[in-house]
């Protein structure tokens, strides 16, 4: 029998990604298209959901045909995505409503302020584990109910459908208008903010407390289960798993006990640590979401703490500053200078994150003098992603009462080995990389392998876990302390910058 | 002597007229300047502004010199840009392997280690980021000798410092090995730099085929090596297989 495959389409904020793995975990072959991000107003950020499901048409086939691997020998696909951005389309057309809102977009702050005045705004938290805030789904997609002319008719006729991406996709590769299903996992459906966390069904008090029409949201499913197969673009691969990309990463780095935790490095960066059958409500500003769910079997819970901005910072370091041609040469430039010359950037663009909460926090850059250089802006942006993950591991620690001995890591960011230096000696613990960096689209792959009988069990996949690299923590304590003294300064004085617009902004 | 190349007239006309004036230029102003017919002029553009000696301005479609051509003389390929781009197919490497893998380029007569992959068996190893091995004594040394003809001179016209038995220590043996480097597309070292241990490597090209480093494999010489000394073709064809791979990915 020839040999066979698991396929993984990991739909990211900047790109898509379609990776082929072969038994033993390693890759085979990698197609990769990015789509363009819009940002037509301040705050806004906007993608075209028929360009990112056109790269996935281009990408399947073209993995394929570079791995020389045929449709049948794929034994399932695994699907993960961006989470949380929200995607509204007709049902008889497959056009979308609008650009969908993407996860880091703040434009529906006002309308989070508005809905924070509300008696039962205390429930919410309680029945979907999220705080309220601009990130998450069912506030992006109130705002397209409200904001596009006739939207809401359409929904509360069942014209229009609802979803992250994961259900844009598999609506579309199942056969869009001709039938295509409309599901989401139930690690997608805790990010919207409209699931109970305990029943992982639709809550009734949510969908009434964002007003949205139930009739437009899709089936929730388990993370790995046969949902079907695609007709569309390459026929005949069996859908076996979706789960959203962090999710999928705590799948990929194989934390699958209690207590095991991950931290990915991409657009943002996001640490969740796996807390088995338990709920666990955070004190100190972490979400409480879904891990995974196998299809069969209870949710595995987790604990997460969210950062909205890090490689995206080195993004703009280089595409709005042009200080950097390419963002590997963030480091380059950082190594020109021994350290940041009093120099802080803290990157709230779309407020902060975990795990201070701040929707009005706004950026800034803190400490220059005409000493500072371009090489310790470098400095700063890089330590800015070390600072931010202390604190939500800080967090972490708070809320279990564990401190932590070791971080496991990864995401495109690990390539940066000044970064994963600059994190290890901020935590104080080791740093390790396993040995796939793509771990997205690993997880995607083993939920997916998983569900079609590849692998036979966790414990197997867990064998195939290696260390490739391991930074060990060199900076002197003393110095880490002032550092972090110096950090939370700096954070504290981009809180409060936001202002309500004026009205006259409002009209327009 | 065979005649000049049309093409490269061209485009170095097309150089020559954006290095002058305003620096920006349309397609159409190019093409009537050069008396080139615009399709031509355009394909001309293309290449040039996939090698970066071109830029277009996205707002207005003019097209300038590229920042590339003003660092002609310095590195052209980043370090940690070339980390970056091969982490994925380093990874594959060394889980089909099983052996460390190490991905160098040149510097200032050593080659500098720009990624390092541990050995697939999690026993206790130590990043070697950043370390300088010498050029002449290591698989990943020899494949930059191997197709930098001035490194090469250079490193011959040095002592070639003895660090075991085995290593090259003659200019003329060295250039024999190099020879023998361009004709396999790989090389290889044993117990050359340090006893015990041996090293297999392949080349990474940047599109046009400019070698930009080396990506190769290493470890105890019965892991590296068959019991008759010769490097174990599987290996090779390992990392003859990721080099080429990391090499498309530079051309993606």
């Amino acid at each position: 029998m020839s040999q066979r495959f698991v396929m993984a389409i990991d739909q990211g904020t900047t790109s898509t990604r379609c990776i082929l793995f072969d038994h033993n975990a390693r890759l085979v072959s990698v197609a990769q298209r990015e789509h363009r991000q819009y940002y037509p107003r301040p705050g806004w950020v906007e993608q075209d959901a028929v360009e990112i499901w056109r790269n996935v048409d281009r990408i399947m086939p073209q993995a394929l045909r570079d791995g020389e691997i045929s449709p049948d020998q794929i034994v399932a696909l695994g699907i993960t995505n961006q989470r949380e951005t929200a995607v509204v389309w007709d049902r008889h057309t497959g056009v979308p409503a609008a650009r969908t809102i993407v996860w880091e977009d703040i434009r529906t702050e006002e309308l989070i302020a508005e809905l924070r005045e509300r008696p039962d705004v205390e429930t919410v938290r309680e029945r979907c584990g999220l705080p309220l805030a601009t990130y998450f789904s069912a506030p992006k997609l109130r705002w397209l109910l409200d904001h596009t002319p006739g939207l809401r008719d359409r929904a509360e006729r069942g014209e229009v459908l609802f979803g992250t991406m994961d259900s844009w996709l598999i609506w579309n590769l199942t056969g869009g208008v001709n039938g295509g299903l409309h599901v989401t996992d139930v690690t997608n459906a805790s990010r919207t903010m409209l699931m109970n966390l305990t029943t992982q069904q639709w809550d009734a008090e949510l969908l009434s407390f964002f007003d949205i029409p139930a009739r437009m949201l899709p089936e929730i499913r388990p993370s790995t289960e046969i949902h079907g197969r695609t007709t569309r673009v390459v026929p005949g691969i069996r859908i076996a798993a979706a789960l959203g990309d962090q999710h999928a990463a705590l799948f990929g780095q194989t934390c699958f006990a209690r207590g095991e935790t991950k931290c990915t490095y991409g657009t943002g960066s996001f640490l969740l640590m796996n807390t088995g059958t338990t709920l666990v409500r955070s004190n100190h500003g972490l979400l409480t979401t879904i891990g995974y769910q196998i299809g069969g079997e209870p949710v595995t819970y987790a604990l997460e703490g969210s950062i909205a901005v890090t490689g995206s910072l080195v993004q703009w370091f280089r595409d709005n500053l042009g200080l950097i041609h390419s963002a590997p040469e963030i480091e380059t430039l950082a190594r020109t200078v021994t350290d940041n010359g009093g120099c802080y950037i803290v990157p709230a663009f779309s407020g902060l994150f975990a795990p201070h909460w701040h929707s009005e926090a706004r950026g800034i850059i803190v400490g220059l003098t005409s000493y500072i250089t371009k090489g310790h802006l470098a400095r700063a942006v890089l330590e800015a992603t070390a600072w931010q993950t202390r604190e939500v591991v800080d967090a972490m620690e708070a809320d279990l009462g564990v401190p932590s001995s070791v971080l496991k890591v990864d995401g495109g960011m690990t390539a940066d080995h000044l970064l994963m230096q600059c994190i290890a000696d901020v935590l104080d613990v080791p740093v390790m990389r396993p040995m796939v960096a793509e771990t997205v689209s690993l997880g995607a792959a083993y939920a997916a392998g998983l569900a079609a009988g590849y692998w036979p069990d966790l414990e197997g996949l867990r064998r195939n876990w290696h260390l490739a690299a391991r930074w060990i923590p060199q900076m002197d304590p003393g110095h880490r302390e002032e550092e972090y003294e110096n950090w939370k300064r700096a954070v504290e004085l981009t809180f409060g910058w936001a202002r309500p617009r004026r009205a006259a902004d409002r009209i327009r | 002597m065979p005649g000049s190349i049309q093409s490269i007239e061209r485009a170095a006309a097309v150089l020559r007229l954006l290095a002058r004036g305003s620096g920006h230029h349309g397609l159409a102003e190019i093409s009537a300047s050069l008396g080139l017919p615009k399709g031509t002029a355009h394909g001309i553009l293309r290449t040039l502004q996939r090698v970066e000696f071109v830029e277009q301005d996205h707002a207005t479609g003019r097209y300038r010199l590229g920042a590339a051509l003003l660092h002609l003389g310095t590195s052209y390929l980043d370090a940690n840009e070339l980390r970056s781009r091969s982490i994925n197919w380093s990874d594959t490497l060394a889980a089909r392997s099983g052996q460390e893998v190490r991905i160098g380029m040149h510097l200032d007569g050593a080659v500098l280690v720009v990624h390092h992959v541990f050995r697939p068996d999690d026993s206790m190893q130590t990043l070697g980021i950043g370390a300088m091995l010498p050029l002449h004594a290591t698989a990943l040394g020899k494949v930059l000798l191997a197709y930098d003809a001035e490194l090469s001179d250079f490193a011959r016209r040095r002592e070639l410092t003895s660090l075991t038995r085995r290593t090259i220590v003659t200019p003329a043996a060295l250039e024999r090995v190099l020879a023998e480097v361009r004709a396999s597309g790989w090389a290889s070292e044993s117990e050359e730099c340090m006893p015990g241990e041996a090293s297999i490597a392949a080349p990474i090209r940047a599109p046009g085929g400019l070698v930009v480093g080396a990506i190769g494999v290493s470890g105890a010489v019965d892991r590296i090596c068959d019991p008759a000394g010769r490097p174990k073709p599987t290996l090779v064809r390992h990392v003859s297989f990721a080099a080429e791979a990391v090499s498309r990915e530079l051309a993606a």
